[in-house]
């Protein structure tokens, strides 16, 4: 089976000074395919996912995006992407939301599409309120995010990333800022999403959902990936003793 | 009993009203350019190359850290023989006002916008802004409000500020006091008429900071 891969990424690393977190990840993703990343802390899971819009820029390795390599300049150059192109197709949501404060939530979802795609005020609202209907928070286009709960700030920023009609959406810990009884909603947003068949990299400490939502799971222990395959044999039928021993701490 | 006599002070109103006026012209302008200067100081601070980071510093340090008196005389009477030229007063009084100011405003620029959470300028990056959109639509909007009391504050103390051109006898209102003084020997009132002329410009600037403080902390 030969899908082309939407991302693909070589040999990446990623160094802070001394400090080596990706140590060399090989990965193709293809189009709809839903990924789940988990390992323990510090192991380089927020490294990698923000390598894959360029929040971070990797020290060596190459990256492309539908076969284009990949730059960290914001502008494109001749037959490459740069940095800006890419975001416009990976969108990215935050472990704490990282709302426009002193915008609406439809002004939230307008702003990447009014400023980056010049698109009219008329269009990006339909395609907002179409979003926030979607999310379910219709109502509260004209809340401030000081006045929402956690689980629909959440819900906001994600459909401020679908602003952009992206192609990919990266997820990095949205629920691990949330209360309890608030993950749920925002789980359904996101397993909505898998459904309609949106492309998407979840980093999550949820294992019951990414074993049910994820076409494929990651294991990344110490900047590298230890582990992958189908949900059903990463979390089954663990290999190593450092993914078993890590699943074990959430099936206690 | 001292008798208060404003009747002869007041005959020489035009003297104030130019006074006032030039106080004003000075202010807004020195304000002005003061916004540039402290703009381009405050993102030369925040730049990635250190020689521009540095320059920016040695900037504000000297300006902050001598007395605008000095600098004034030192624009006015000492810089003109370094350069062979003379330089009219009304330049070198402007341009040291700006420069004053605009070092603070630097400072006050520059922590407005740290102020702003870094998740601010990630989101706006991941929508595909580039640094300058996230700048412009995300966190200097919010900046401003952060840093709008501290600037109203600043402004205060400049307009008190401009007062010291008198020492290179540019006329504004503290040095057509001293003129009006001079011609009627009635310190008490031309001095007064003075202070309340500052106070009733002042005031209401104070009174919107103080406004606009109280408004932001419940917004938040
Ligand atoms: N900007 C940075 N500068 C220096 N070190 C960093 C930076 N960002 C991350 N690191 C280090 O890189 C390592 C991996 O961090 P990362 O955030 O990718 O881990 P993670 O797997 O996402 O962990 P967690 O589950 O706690 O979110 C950590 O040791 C962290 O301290
Ligand atoms: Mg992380």
């Amino acid at each position: 089976m030969t899908t082309p891969s939407i991302l693909s990424v070589r040999a990446l690393t990623k160094s802070y000074g001394e400090l080596e977190v990706l140590k060399g990840i090989d990965l193709d993703i293809t189009p709809g395919e839903v990924i789940a990343i988990i390992g323990p802390s510090g192991s380089g899971k927020s490294t990698f996912i923000r390598c894959l819009n360029m929040m971070e820029v990797p020290t060596s390795g190459s990256f492309k995006f539908r076969g284009s390599h990949v730059l960290p300049e914001f502008k494109d150059k001749a037959g490459t992407l740069g940095a800006g192109t890419l975001r416009r197709k990976v969108g990215m949501c935050f472990q704490h939301f990282n709302l426009f404060p002193h915008l609406t939530v439809l002004d939230n979802v307008t702003k990447g599409p009014r400023v980056v795609l010049k698109e009219s005020q008329v269009e990006a609202e339909a395609h907002a309120r179409a979003l926030l209907a979607k999310v379910g928070l219709a109502d509260k286009e004209n809340y401030y995010p000081s006045k929402l709960s956690g689980g629909q700030k959440q819900r906001v920023a994600i459909a401020r990333s679908l602003a952009m009609r992206p192609d990919v959406m990266l997820f990095d810990e949205v629920t691990s800022a949330l209360d309890p009884e608030l993950v749920s909603e925002v789980l359904q947003v996101v397993r909505d999403l898998a459904e309609g068949g949106m492309t998407m990299v979840l980093v999550t400490h949820e294992m019951a959902f990414a074993a049910d939502v994820a076409d494929r799971v990651i294991f990344i222990d110490n900047g590298v990936i230890a582990e992958q395959g189908p949900p059903q044999e990463v979390m089954h039928s663990p290999q190593s003793e450092r993914l078993q021993q890590f699943l074990q701490r959430f099936h206690a | 009993m001292y008798n208060w006599d404003f009747y002869t002070v007041f005959q020489s109103f035009d003297l104030f009203w130019h006074g006032l006026l030039t106080t004003f012209l000075y202010t807004i302008g020195s304000i002005g350019f003061g916004i540039v200067i402290g703009l381009v100081t405050a993102f030369a601070r925040l730049s990635k190359w250190r020689l521009l980071r540095g320059a920016a510093r040695t900037y504000q340090e000297v300006f902050r850290c001598t007395p605008l008196l000095v600098q004034i005389m030192w624009a006015y009477y000492a810089l003109p023989m370094l350069l062979g030229i003379s330089i009219p007063n009304w330049i070198a009084g402007l341009a040291t006002l700006s420069l004053y100011v605009g070092s603070f405003y630097g400072e006050i620029f520059r922590g407005g916008i740290n102020a702003i959470d870094k998740g601010q300028r990630e989101a706006a990056m991941a929508v595909g802004m580039s640094g300058g959109q996230a700048m412009r639509h995300i966190i200097m909007p919010q900046a401003v409000k952060k840093m709008l009391p501290a600037f109203i504050n600043q402004s205060v103390i400049q307009v008190k500020n401009t007062s010291l051109l008198y020492a290179i006898s540019i006329a504004e209102l503290t040095y057509m006091t001293y003129i009006v003084n001079s011609e009627t020997y009635r310190p008490l009132e031309s001095y007064s008429i003075a202070a309340i002329m500052y106070f009733a410009m002042l005031f209401p600037l104070t009174q919107f900071a103080d406004y606009f403080e109280r408004r932001m902390r419940r917004s938040d």
